[in-house]
């Protein structure tokens, strides 16, 4: 092969620049750890707050992160609409818990209270999205990659802008549920309900969905299409199906989490769904997208990094507010893992055809 | 016995379209469009546009209903048709009349927040619930009139049609005719106010622009295959001539509207001029070389802040040198932060890239807007008083927070020439843009281009044919990126001001999205890209709170109809055509 000189020459420089990101980006780390531990301005007690406080957004995180890391795996594609999703779940819990808190339903069966809400939020984000599937994605099955992209831009938009012209864009208070005021104290840490509420449900919604994945029929036909669609077809599976069931699996994922979310910062907006959106989708990249325990995995890790990150590294290099910060954590890490590492944590197996 | 399933079947098709096209009217009702179209007239005192659009819904359904009738059927008829589009319309209103009924009982608005009163008296035209008669039966006699329509013959349909699209538009744009032509005085204050309303057009401008359209569309029809093939058939020198008048036409509009039209066009046609600009940077990255960046805002902050700190005279300004020194530096400073955010993210391919570059767009944004760098760029507050840009000379700057003031090239005691205003900035964007424009038509017919696209086909065949990816794909980006800092430079001059929370995702989603509604790869279709997403939707003050809500609707819509755009490139088309791309000549 014939290289010229000035190609060498860039190619040392690229191999250069990226090292030197590298070695910027952990030294930043580890001085930046040093310095905060040094400096001592939080108590343990307030680090193990933040670890958990981490965790609780992680699962949420990793809820949203599972319904990318399905599509994706199936249809090679970013559904960007997913965090919209999660959004329309949050809207439809939201006016089913406001009406059972005003009638008085929460406060006597709070178990039944927490969990309507979050099945009618799963209900709606299925409904919704099965219809955005039905008309944005399924007829551009096959067209060049930009252009289900754009689709599910679009579709982002209209869900958010509908929702904004529908229910206005103010905020709305999510209701409280009472008996989840409060902290429990486990082995001598105080952790506030709402957060082991938010981990607990997020954990057995992650079991239900990891055992329909592995031990059910349309679990099967799942990973057959997303290993190639057309052998699957060939083996008999309804390729169809499995795909509309897999973006309803996952935004009934994004649905509860939706609910989670308003459980944990208690308020809603038609834009909630942005944010979490494109941090779970670094969250599906970072533990390897297609892979479901890789996205439950790159969520924790995600959500502790952010919530302990500012407090950790940015403080300690002495940046102010280093909270306001918060997100470039999020965003540094997605840039990271792709130089680092694409193939995400645990991903490994589907890499080379998809990235 | 076959036929009468058959005719079941039409019947429930006609149901479902009429359902679907009711569920769309709700939509429309619920988000609150219906309402504040309702505010506008397309015919003054005769109908609102909110009106229009429902009943254009009913139409529509009709319409739709007697095709699928005509499908089904063995031996369609125009009756079978006509009743498939009255059942049609009939339930396209069914569900609104029911809307009526329900909110009329309970109140509904604490979820709905725009099932409000206004809303249900327009739905039944100031009648209460009496008048819930009248939306089913306006919705059926639309229904019908839509399926009838069917069987006129196209030479009377299309112009009917294209009139009556025509008319919509009018009506949305109207105020804005009003405000050009008023602003003229003599004749063309008499006109505007003969044709136009306060709230849209008059009955005898309604009437006018009718039957102007119907002619026009119906001579067209007759005579535009011959008057085409005439055309194709002058001789070779005739055609460019001909191309060069129409040239000539549209350039002297472009340059001569802002001048006329007042200072809100004016500003409008700025955005869109910078949009445009900005286009065509990014047409090189994601159109040639296939690269999609959805970072592109990050090198328009660069720009722009780059601008803002040499020659801002507020507190943050640094270096306080004129506009003309701080253009190319920023543009050079751009591209620079172009080739060190590329290099790392270039090796990762087609989503992930998207994701990447939008996570470094979002650094950029919350960097610039932090508390930490704020003594830097101003934080949330911004960079304010930009220098405008002087032909002349500058005077010294003596102190923070004022203007240094710009003296005449030729004598020192007069005033130069400051382009303050939106129309002198409006002559450097299209000034750049069509350099811009020339630039990127010879490069994409160069070697480098060549390797672009072969780039955007497939990266292992390009490689493996000689193309070093790295260095293509890096020219690529920074090419783009030094347009987005071009671009950046030129807006922070236009307002005068930076803030980061302008620095948003969106001005990323808007470029690219102007590029593939407009045709990728495409220069022209890059213009229009603009003009249809940037430029109407800020005209249009009326649908603003629904911009982005249209926005949506229209890149779905696009996608699903023609994915190649507006204006495609000929090779885009032939690629998603490749059907039948055999049968049209070319």
């Amino acid at each position: 092969m014939r290289t010229s000189i000035s190609e060498r020459a860039l190619d040392a420089i690229v191999s250069g620049v990226l090292w030197g990101f590298r070695i910027l980006i952990v030294l930043a780390i580890i001085i930046g750890t040093v310095l905060a531990i040094r400096a001592g301005t939080y108590t343990r007690a307030q680090w193990i707050d933040f670890v958990i406080f981490g965790v609780a957004q992680g699962s949420i995180y990793a809820l949203i992160a599972l319904g990318y890391t399905m599509v994706y795996g199936i249809l090679r594609m970013i559904n960007f609409a997913h965090g919209d999703i999660f959004m329309t779940g949050a809207f439809g819990a939201y006016f089913t818990a406001t009406w059972l808190t005003k009638i008085g339903f929460t406060d006597r069966y709070p178990v039944l209270g927490l969990m309507i809400p979050i099945l009618v939020a799963m209900i709606i984000a299925t409904l919704i999205a099965m219809l955005v599937e039905r008309i944005a994605y399924r007829p551009l099955r096959g067209a060049p990659r930009l252009v289900p992209l754009i689709s599910a831009i679009g579709a982002s938009f209209f869900l958010e802008y509908s929702f904004r012209g529908i229910f206005g864009p103010g905020k709305y208070a999510y209701p409280p549920i009472n008996a989840l005021e409060g902290e429990w104290v486990v082995l001598g840490i105080g952790i506030l309900k709402v957060h082991v509420v938010v981990m607990v449900a997020a954990g057995i919604m992650m079991a239900l969905l990891y055992t329909l994945v592995m031990y059910t029929k349309v679990g099967k036909a799942m990973r057959a299409v997303s290993e190639n669609q057309d052998t699957a077809a060939l083996m008999g599976i309804d390729v169809n199906k499995t795909i509309v069931s897999t973006f309803a699996i996952g935004a009934a994922m994004a649905g509860a989490a939706g609910v989670l979310f308003s459980l944990v910062y208690r308020q809603i907006d038609w834009f909630m769904g942005f944010t979490p959106g494109i941090k779970a989708f670094t969250a599906a990249v970072l533990g390897g997208i297609g892979n479901i325990p890789g996205a439950m995995v790159g969520g924790l890790v995600l959500g502790v990094f952010e919530s302990v990150g500012p407090s950790l590294f940015l403080e300690g290099l002495g940046i102010i507010r280093p909270y306001q910060l918060k997100d470039v954590i999020a965003y540094t890490m997605l840039v990271m893992i792709l130089l680092f590492r694409p193939s995400g944590i645990l991903g490994e197996r589907l890499t080379k055809q998809k990235a | 016995m076959m036929n009468n399933t058959n005719k079941e079947n039409s019947l429930w098709a006609a149901i479902k379209i009429g359902l679907l096209g009711g569920a769309v009217a709700l939509f429309i009702s619920l988000v609150g469009m219906a309402e504040v179209f309702s505010k506008r007239d397309v015919v003054e005192k005769t109908m609102t546009l909110g009106q229009f659009v429902l009943l254009a819904i009913s139409v529509a359904s009709g319409l739709l209903a007697a095709r699928r009738t005509a499908a089904l059927l063995d031996k369609p008829n125009t009756a079978s048709q006509a009743a498939a589009g009255l059942i049609a319309g009939f339930f396209s209103a069914a569900i609104l009349t029911l809307f009526v009924i329900i909110g009329a009982k309970i109140n509904i608005r604490t979820v709905f927040l725009n099932a409000s009163p206004g809303l249900y008296s327009m739905l039944t035209l100031n009648q209460g619930v009496s008048g819930v008669w009248i939306l089913p039966a306006a919705g059926a006699v639309s229904g019908l009139l839509g399926a009838l329509s069917l069987s006129l013959p196209n030479a009377v349909r299309r112009p009917l049609f294209h009139a009556i699209l025509f008319i919509f538009f009018m009506a949305l744009f109207s105020g804005l005719f009003r405000v050009v032509m008023i602003n003229q005085s003599g004749f063309w204050e008499k006109t505007a106010k003969y044709l136009f309303s306060q709230t849209g057009m008059t009955r005898p401008g309604a009437a006018i622009f009718f039957a102007l359209v119907v002619a026009i569309s119906a001579f067209w029809s007759a005579k535009g295959q011959a008057i085409k093939t005439n055309v194709a058939n002058l001789p070779k020198g005739r055609q460019i001539g001909l191309r060069v008048i129409a040239f000539a036409v549209i350039a002297f509009i472009a340059l001569g509207l802002p001048l006329v039209s007042g200072a809100f066009i004016a500003q409008v046609i700025v955005i869109v001029a910078l949009f445009i600009l900005m286009g065509l940077g990014l047409n090189i990255t994601l159109g040639f070389a296939g690269l999609l960046d959805l970072g592109f805002v990050a090198f328009y902050a660069i720009g722009a802040y780059t601008v803002g700190l040499l020659t801002s005279y507020g507190q943050y300004g640094l270096q306080h040198i004129s506009f003309w020194a701080a253009i190319p530096l920023a543009v050079l400073v751009a591209m620079a932060a172009g080739f060190t955010l590329g290099l790392p993210v270039l090796g990762v391919r087609g989503d992930y890239l998207a994701i990447a570059t939008l996570g470094f767009g979002e650094i950029v944004r919350l960097l610039a807007g932090s508390d930490f760098l704020a003594k830097y760029f101003g934080g949330p507050q911004g960079i304010i008083g930009i220098q405008k840009p002087c032909i002349g000379v500058l005077g010294e700057f003596t102190k923070v927070d004022v203007p240094r003031v710009c003296y005449s090239l030729f004598d020192a005691a007069k005033p130069g020439i400051e382009l303050s205003t939106p129309q002198s900035i409006y002559y450097i964007a299209v000034a750049s843009a069509i350099l811009i424009a020339f630039v990127s038509w010879r490069l994409r017919e160069s070697r480098l281009g060549r390797a672009w696209m072969a780039i955007r086909e497939d990266e292992d065949v390009a490689e493996a044919l000689g193309v070093n990816l790295i260095q293509t794909k890096l020219l690529a980006y920074m090419l783009g990126a030094a347009m987005a800092g071009l671009g950046g430079a030129i807006f922070a001059t236009l307002i005068g001001s930076i803030f980061a929370t302008s620095m948003q995702l969106i001005v990323s989603i808007n470029v690219a999205s102007l590029i593939i509604v407009g045709g990728m790869g495409s220069i022209p279709g890059v213009i229009v890209g603009a003009i249809a997403l940037i430029g109407l939707p800020e005209l249009l003050r009326e649908v603003s709170e629904f911009r982005y809500l249209l926005y949506g609707a229209t890149l779905i819509i696009m996608m699903l109809a023609k994915p190649e755009g507006l204006w495609p490139s000929k090779t885009t088309q032939r690629e998603l055509h490749h059907l039948d791309a055999g049968t049209s000549a070319e």
